[in-house]
């Protein structure tokens, strides 16, 4: 029981891994877009094609796919660094960031050669993008009761249902969706299987939707008799749940599980630093990089895990949920700051990269799995249930 | 390796029983001698000097048992000085200040952490390393039940100066350091105490651990115990010749943080008798809330990295935070 405690050991990146961080901040010196605090709060929600396409020519999409399908060929703590380096930073990342992190690694895993030589040097060229295709209106947490449906032609596959809260589906070219192929709901884990769904089909439709910060980065997509070849169910008809459970092992452990509010901590600190405010905030600042050191560490020994080829689902949901507790803390308390003395105001930059930040920080413990969704696997993990 | 060695000596040596008995007045000379005798007081003293001669990482793993085992013995101090100080350092335990001042032409330590117990203290006053001899002092207990810390007078004259690897300044952190491990070892043991009881303790037909509430704070808990020794752990591995100050108030601040949390789940966990004297928990997070505040809380040591942070130019955090740990 006390194992998950015990396995999770202090692991360091390989001096390869940081030698690559020199390359890295390089590029972004040069190639980084001048832009607001809270535009680059947004990093990996933000869809720039043409900045995906800069580091798909540095080999930097796909880092960790082999080279024979175009990919970077890179290890999992280089990926680490690379991952750190472009959210430190905000980074828009979003267009290649889901093919980068789950659907590339998870085409290699369970495709067939065929998909795999088919999709992954597009992905790796930047040419084309993914959502993932989880969710559902009905089925949040509860993924396993999800409805849509792909049933047996003649000819393949014919898809019916609907996904909702893809991040930017409406300007992506694919998505995995998670469907049920027999049985139903109350069969749980049993029947479900995984599709690639080219989003220009006929009978798709997209529709982007509007959040609270006027942004339109999630979206719904409704699949009305959509014809698929067979060559779109991607690994073991019927084996969708042990599929997606991996995917979420990788969807859950990076850093961006920590960096989402590290721009708005930069912009805070470079203001106190300009208005000479810093000595009454010092505790606040020094408590909030005394807690990203840490979690880095937490962090990279669960990479250390992915890297040694193992599956690490329960340390990456304790990393996770401790991670966004970190990321909610920092608008949390930057608001209050600025609202210490009606008599100063905030600059305007960083007014708006607080409000954007607070506004979407309760999506951070929702989103790759609830705060209490994690609590519950880490106690399934501790051996309590 | 030196770690299990010393774990089964506590084991014998070191049972709550032992810890109560010695927190109540009784001579630590069993544990000690067991200690002593089998060489352990020279881990870190070179092999050449007659020690061990145990990297920083043996050592961490060793401070950590320490805590777990609720030692009430300024143990992890003792085998520090016996590296930190060049020369012969006097038979028995060494502990260290807090802090040095001067009053009346005399010295005083407030709260010196195992001052009742210590044979000397090590001290920083002003740039030099002084050893007092606790003999010569006049002991004030804290009055704090089973603590065995004290603040400590001395007459004027009674400072010794020593000759030392490292800076006096640098005494305040590598103490934190020594604290954090012993938070981290401390913790542990309240976590595993406490999942003990939620797996044992039956309550409406099924034990407390199958209800969806506790689960979820002992999730909470498992991430605090996580982070602190994490914290510890990575602090210890980046000392070196020379002492890494950052990392060590990187310890200190994040387990003495976490261990306020823990040590409340823990007893929110165990009802009304985790705060009993028969139950041993209380040996654990009694020292849980005296270690979080010895040789500075997270209070004193976020100042000091705020400061190390705003005054870095115009670093980013993601950079000052990977140099730090």
């Amino acid at each position: 029981m006390a194992d998950l405690i015990e396995n999770l050991r202090r692991a360091e990146l390989p001096p390869a891994a940081e030698a690559f961080r020199g390359e890295v901040k390089d590029f972004l010196a040069r190639e980084l877009p001048d832009l607001p605090a809270d535009v680059r709060s947004r990093s990996w929600l933000a869809f720039d094609a043409e900045f995906s396409r800069k580091l798909a020519r540095r080999g930097w999409v796909g880092v960790t796919l082999p080279k024979t399908y175009g990919g970077g060929d890179l290890d999992a703590s280089s990926r680490f660094v690379l991952v750190e380096e472009l959210l430190a930073v905000g980074a828009p990342v979003g267009a290649h960031w889901i093919a980068d992190r789950q659907s590339g690694p998870l085409i290699l895993k369970y495709g067939t050669e065929v998909q795999k030589q088919d999709l992954l040097p597009r992905i790796c060229r930047g040419e084309i993008f993914f959502g993932i295709g989880m969710s559902e209106p009905n089925s949040g947490s509860d993924l396993a009761s999800v409805g849509t449906r792909a049933t047996r032609t003649e000819r393949g596959w014919r898809l019916d249902g609907r996904k909702i809260w893809t991040t930017n589906g409406h300007q992506c070219d694919y998505v995995i969706a998670l469907v049920r192929t027999s049985g139903t709901a109350a069969d749980r884990h049993v029947g479900l299987s995984q599709f690639i769904v080219d989003l220009r089909r006929p009978g798709v439709t997209v529709r982007p939707i509007v959040d609270l910060t006027g942004d339109a980065h999630f979206s719904e997509m409704f699949f009305d008799a959509v014809e698929l070849p067979p060559e779109a169910l991607v690994g073991e008809e019927g084996q969708g749940w042990h599929q997606v459970t991996a995917e979420l092992a990788f969807e859950r452990s990076g850093p961006e599980r920590l960096y989402s509010s590290i721009v708005l901590l930069d912009r805070w600190v470079r203001w106190l630093r300009e208005t000479g405010q810093a000595g009454q905030h010092l505790e606040a600042v020094g408590r909030f990089v005394a807690h990203l050191a840490t979690l880095r560490q937490m962090s990279i020994a669960v990479t250390a895990k992915l890297a040694a080829g193992e599956s690490p689902v329960v340390e990456a949901a304790l990393v996770k949920d401790i991670g966004t507790e970190f990321e909610q803390a920092i608008p949390a308390v930057v608001e209050a700051a600025l609202g210490a003395d009606p008599a100063v105001a905030p600059d305007a930059d960083l007014l708006r990269a607080t409000a954007y930040v607070s506004h979407m920080a309760p999506t951070f413990s929702l989103r790759g799995g609830t705060r209490e969704i994690l609590r519950g696997m880490i106690a399934r993990g501790l051996g309590l249930r | 390796m030196f770690a299990e060695a010393i774990e089964s000596i506590l084991r014998d040596h070191c049972t709550p029983e032992h810890v109560r008995a010695i927190e109540g007045g009784a001579s630590p000379q069993g544990l000690l001698a067991a200690l002593e005798e089998a060489g352990f007081l020279d881990l870190l003293a070179p092999e050449d000097a007659g020690g061990a001669g145990a990297g920083w990482s043996d050592f961490h793993d060793v401070v950590v048992l320490c805590g777990a085992w609720s030692v009430p013995l300024p143990l992890a101090q003792t085998m520090a000085a016996r590296r930190l100080v060049k020369g012969d350092l006097p038979a028995g335990l060494v502990t260290f200040a807090q802090h040095l001042v001067a009053t009346d032409g005399g010295l005083q330590a407030p709260l010196v952490p195992g001052g009742r117990i210590a044979g000397h203290v090590l001290g920083a006053e002003g740039d030099r390393l002084v050893l007092l001899r606790a003999a010569d002092a006049r002991a004030v207990p804290t009055g704090v039940h089973g603590s065995l810390a004290a603040t400590l007078h001395w007459p004027a004259g009674a400072a010794r100066p020593v000759d030392s690897a490292w800076a006096a300044h640098q005494l305040q952190p590598l103490a934190a350091l020594l604290h954090a491990g012993l938070l981290a070892g401390a913790m542990k043991r309240a976590f595993d105490l406490t999942m003990d009881y939620a797996n044992q303790r039956v309550q409406f037909g099924k034990s407390i651990g199958k209800f969806q509430a506790i689960q979820h704070q002992l999730a909470v808990m498992a991430q605090q115990v996580v982070a602190g020794r994490m914290a510890a752990e990575a602090a210890f591995a980046r000392q070196g010749d020379a002492l890494a100050l950052p990392a060590c108030a990187v310890a200190k601040a994040r387990t003495s943080e976490a261990a306020q949390q823990v040590a409340t789940i823990a007893h929110a966990v165990h009802g009304a008798i985790g705060v009993t004297e028969e139950y041993d928990l209380q040996l654990s997070t009694r020292r849980l809330h005296e270690w979080r505040v010895a040789h500075g809380s997270e209070a004193h040591w976020h100042r000091v990295l705020g400061r190390l942070f705003v005054d870095s130019g115009d670093s980013l955090a993601a950079d000052v935070a990977r140099s730090l740990l």
